[in-house]
C-alpha cells in the first residue's frame, strides 16, 4: 500500500523545491569531513577550506571510520551524507603513515560517487600566519579569481582533472550580475611540476591606473599549500557524457499582466494599492521645521557673521 | 590578451577564471620565496588580464557600486543532478488528447441562477453548493426506504476517493519514469492488522523493558545468565526487598542486629509497654487463630454475617 506524503508546511516545501533537479542548477556545496584519523596540518587545512567557503560548506566534526572512497564498498556513507546535506563536492581528510596529510576531493552527480583525486598537503601555511592589512581583507561569500599556471594542467591527465575540480570547488554561484567593487579575492594554482601544484589564496589591491581599468595587486592572505597527487579516479564515458549534457532551451519565463490581442494589440494591466487617505502621513507642521523659519535663521546668521567679520576688519 | 613574451591566456570571464598554458616552471626551484614570488607574479597577470575585459563591460550604476553583465561561462564542468525528466502524460490527459477536449479557463465569480447574484465558484457561499438543496424531488425509479441526502454525500464521497486513487496512480506512474514532482513523495504504508483501522501501537522503552524482563523470567535460571545487549539494562529485583544487616559488625561500628532486637525488646518491658502493646487485641488475635486451625474450614466458605443488618425488633425486646 502506497501513501503519497506531501510537506505540511511551506517552508517545507521550498526546501523540496530547491533540492529538486532543475534546469538551471544552484552553486554546489561541499561537505568536509574526515576520516579516524586527522593530523594538525590537515585539521587545520580542513578548517580553513570551511572558512574559505563559508555560505556553501557543511563541516562535520566527528570522525567517520567507515568512508574509504577509493574502495567499492567505502562510499555508502559518502553518498548517504551527500543526500542528506545536498552536497556535490566532498572533501575528506585522513593521516596515515602510509597516506600523510591526505586530502581527498571528490563530486558527485545525483548523489553517487562521479570522480575523485587524492592529494598530499605539503608546505602548508596556515591563513594566520599571514599578516596584512585587514581592510584589504575579502568579504566572506564573494566570487574568487581563479588563475591557473603551467603546462602541466594541460598535459598531464590528472593535473587536468584537478584544475577542474578545483574550478568547481573554488566558482560558487554562477551569476548573471557582478558587482566591481565586490571583487577581492582570488586563487593562484601553479603546476611547479607534473606532481605537484602550489595552491594559495590572495587578496585583491586595486591601484589607480591612467584607464578605467584598474591596475591589480595580489597580497598573499589565505593558506597556501602544495599539493601532490597521488591517486584519481577519472568517471566512466557514459556518466560522464550525462553529466556534461545541458539543455539548449531556455526556462519559459511566464509573463504576468500582460495580453496580446488582435484587435487592440499588446495591452498591460496595472494594479494600484488602495489609497488609505485615513493613514497617510501628515506634514510635520511642527514649529522649528517650517522653511520660512529655517530660511530666516539662515539669514540671521549669515548678516551676523558679516557684521562680525566687518567689525573684526575695522577694529584692525 | 597577447603580450611578446607570453602567448594568448586562455579567460572565461563568466567563471572569472584565466589559464596560462605555456609558463614553465624552472625543474631547479631557486628558493621557496622566489618560487611563491613567481606564481604570484604570474597570478597577478592572469587576474590584471580578467580585469582587462570585465572593467571594459557596460557598467549600470547601482546602491552598492557599478554592475556588470557577465557573460554565460564556457568552461564545461558537469552537472550536479540529472536534467529535469518530461513527466509521463496522466491517464486524463491521454485521455483528452485522444478526444480533442480543450482546457478551458473557468471564472472565479460565477451567475447564479437560483438567486440572482454573482456568487463564487468556489469556497464560502458558492455556487450550486450540495448542502444548501431544500427539497430533492423523487423519481420513479427511487427506492422508498432511501434517504437522497445521505445518498448525495455517500456518491461524492466515493467520487473522492476514485480521485485518490487515479492521483495515487499516476503518481506512481510519474515515479517509474523517475518525474516524480519535487514536493510529492511515495511512501510504503504498513496495513493494519485487526479488522479495524487501528494504527498498530508502538511499543516505548519502558513497555519494551518489562516484555523483555518477563520474556527472561520464564527462563530455566530465570533470566539471570542471558547474554545482555550493550545498553540493556540489569533486570529489577523482583519480589520482596529485605535488606540484611551484616553478621559480623564491623571494627569500631555499633552492631546493628544485636541493637535492634534491644530496641524492641525495651519497648515491650519499658514503663508505657501497655500503650505501646493492645493486649485485648494479641488476646482476640491468638484465640481467632486456635478456632480457625480447629475446625479446619476456611473463611471463604463460611457464609458471612452482615452485622450491619439490624433485626427488625431486637431492640424493642431489649427494652
Amino acid at each position: 500500500m502506497m501513501e503519497i506524503r506531501t510537506p505540511k508546511t511551506h517552508k517545507a516545501k521550498r526546501v523540496l523545491e530547491k533540492r529538486a533537479p532543475k534546469l538551471v542548477e544552484n552553486g554546489k556545496k561541499t561537505l568536509i569531513l574526515h576520516g579516524t584519523k586527522t593530523s594538525a596540518t590537515l585539521s587545520s587545512v580542513l578548517m580553513e577550506l570551511y572558512r574559505l567557503k563559508k555560505g556553501g560548506a557543511i563541516k562535520y566534526s566527528r570522525r567517520n571510520e567507515n568512508i574509504r572512497p577509493f574502495e567499492s564498498g567505502g562510499e555508502t556513507s559518502l553518498e548517504f551524507f551527500s543526500q542528506k546535506t545536498d552536497c556535490s563536492i566532498f572533501a575528506y581528510g585522513s593521516h596515515t603513515k602510509k597516506r600523510p596529510d591526505n586530502l581527498v576531493l571528490g563530486r558527485m552527480y545525483d548523489h553517487h560517487v562521479y570522480d575523485l583525486i587524492e592529494v598530499g598537503i605539503d608546505n602548508f601555511k596556515s591563513l594566520l600566519s599571514f599578516s596584512y592589512d585587514k581592510k584589504i581583507a575579502p568579504h566572506e561569500g564573494s566570487k574568487p579569481f581563479i588563475c591557473f599556471t603551467g603546462e602541466g594542467f594541460e598535459n598531464v591527465p590528472e593535473l587536468k582533472q584537478l584544475k577542474e575540480v578545483l574550478t568547481d570547488l573554488f566558482r560558487g554561484e554562477v551569476v548573471d550580475n557582478l558587482n566591481l567593487t565586490g571583487l577581492d579575492r582570488a586563487y593562484i594554482c601553479s603546476a611547479i611540476s607534473p606532481t605537484k601544484v602550489f595552491l594559495t589564496h590572495c587578496a585583491i589591491k586595486l591601484k589607480k591606473s591612467g584607464t578605467i581599468v584598474p591596475r591589480i595587486e595580489l597580497v598573499e592572505v589565505g593558506p597556501s599549500m602544495d599539493l601532490v597527487i597521488r591517486r584519481n579516479r577519472l568517471p566512466n564515458e557514459g556518466l560522464r557524457k550525462e553529466a556534461m549534457k545541458s539543455s539548449k532551451d531556455k526556462p519559459k519565463k511566464k509573463v504576468k499582466n500582460v495580453d496580446q490581442d488582435d484587435v487592440l494589440g499588446k495591452r498591460g494591466r496595472i494594479f494600484i494599492p488602495e489609497q488609505e487617505v485615513g493613514k497617510t502621513p501628515l506634514p510635520d507642521k511642527s514649529k522649528g521645521v517650517k522653511r520660512e523659519r529655517r530660511e530666516g535663521k539662515l539669514k540671521k546668521k549669515n548678516k551676523e557673521e558679516g557684521s562680525a567679520s566687518k567689525k573684526h576688519k575695522e577694529s584692525e | 590578451m597577447d603580450t611578446e613574451m607570453d602567448q594568448i591566456y586562455q579567460i572565461d570571464v563568466g567563471n572569472l577564471l584565466a589559464f596560462n598554458p605555456n609558463h614553465r616552471f624552472s625543474s631547479a626551484p631557486s628558493s621557496r620565496e622566489e618560487l611563491v614570488k613567481e606564481c604570484v607574479t604570474e597570478g597577478t597577470k592572469l587576474v590584471q588580464a580578467i580585469a582587462d575585459t570585465l572593467f571594459n563591460f557596460p557598467s549600470t550604476e547601482s546602491v552598492d557600486g557599478p554592475l556588470v553583465q557577465l557573460p554565460p561561462p564556457t568552461t564545461k564542468l558537469p552537472r550536479e543532478k540529472h536534467l529535469p525528466r518530461p513527466k509521463p502524460p496522466t491517464k486524463w490527459e491521454e485521455f483528452a488528447l485522444k478526444k480533442g477536449i480543450q482546457k478551458r479557463k473557468k471564472d472565479k465569480i460565477v451567475y447564479d441562477e437560483t438567486t440572482d447574484k454573482f456568487k463564487r465558484r468556489h469556497g464560502y457561499d458558492r455556487v450550486n453548493d450540495d448542502n444548501d438543496i431544500p427539497i430533492i424531488e423523487a423519481k420513479a425509479s427511487d427506492e422508498p426506504g432511501e434517504d437522497p441526502f445521505a445518498k448525495r454525500l455517500d456518491d461524492k464521497k466515493k467520487r473522492v476517493d476514485k480521485q485518490q486513487k487515479n492521483r495515487l496512480q499516476n503518481l506512481k506512474s510519474a515515479a517509474k519514469a523517475g518525474a516524480l514532482p519535487s514536493h510529492v513523495q511515495l511512501a510504503a504504508s504498513a496495513l493494519p492488522i485487526t479488522g479495524t483501522k487501528a494504527q498498530p501501537k508502538k511499543l516505548g522503552k519502558e513497555e519494551l523493558g518489562d516484555v523483555a524482563g518477563l520474556a527472561a523470567t520464564s527462563t530455566a535460571s530465570g533470566g539471570k545468565f542471558d547474554k545482555k545487549l550493550p545498553g540493556e539494562k540489569p533486570p529489577k529485583k523482583q519480589g520482596k526487598h529485605h535488606k540484611y544487616l551484616p553478621v559480623v559488625p564491623r571494627y569500631g561500628w555499633v552492631d546493628e542486629e544485636k541493637e535492634q532486637t534491644n530496641k524492641v525488646l525495651g519497648k515491650l518491658l519499658s514503663k508505657h509497654s501497655h500503650e505501646i502493646l493492645n493486649v485485648g487485641k494479641a488476646i482476640n488475635m491468638y484465640n481467632d487463630k486456635k478456632e480457625k486451625k480447629k475446625s479446619g474450614r476456611s473463611d471463604k466458605l463460611k457464609p458471612k454475617k452482615d452485622i450491619t443488618k439490624k433485626k427488625p425488633y431486637a431492640n424493642k425486646a431489649n427494652k
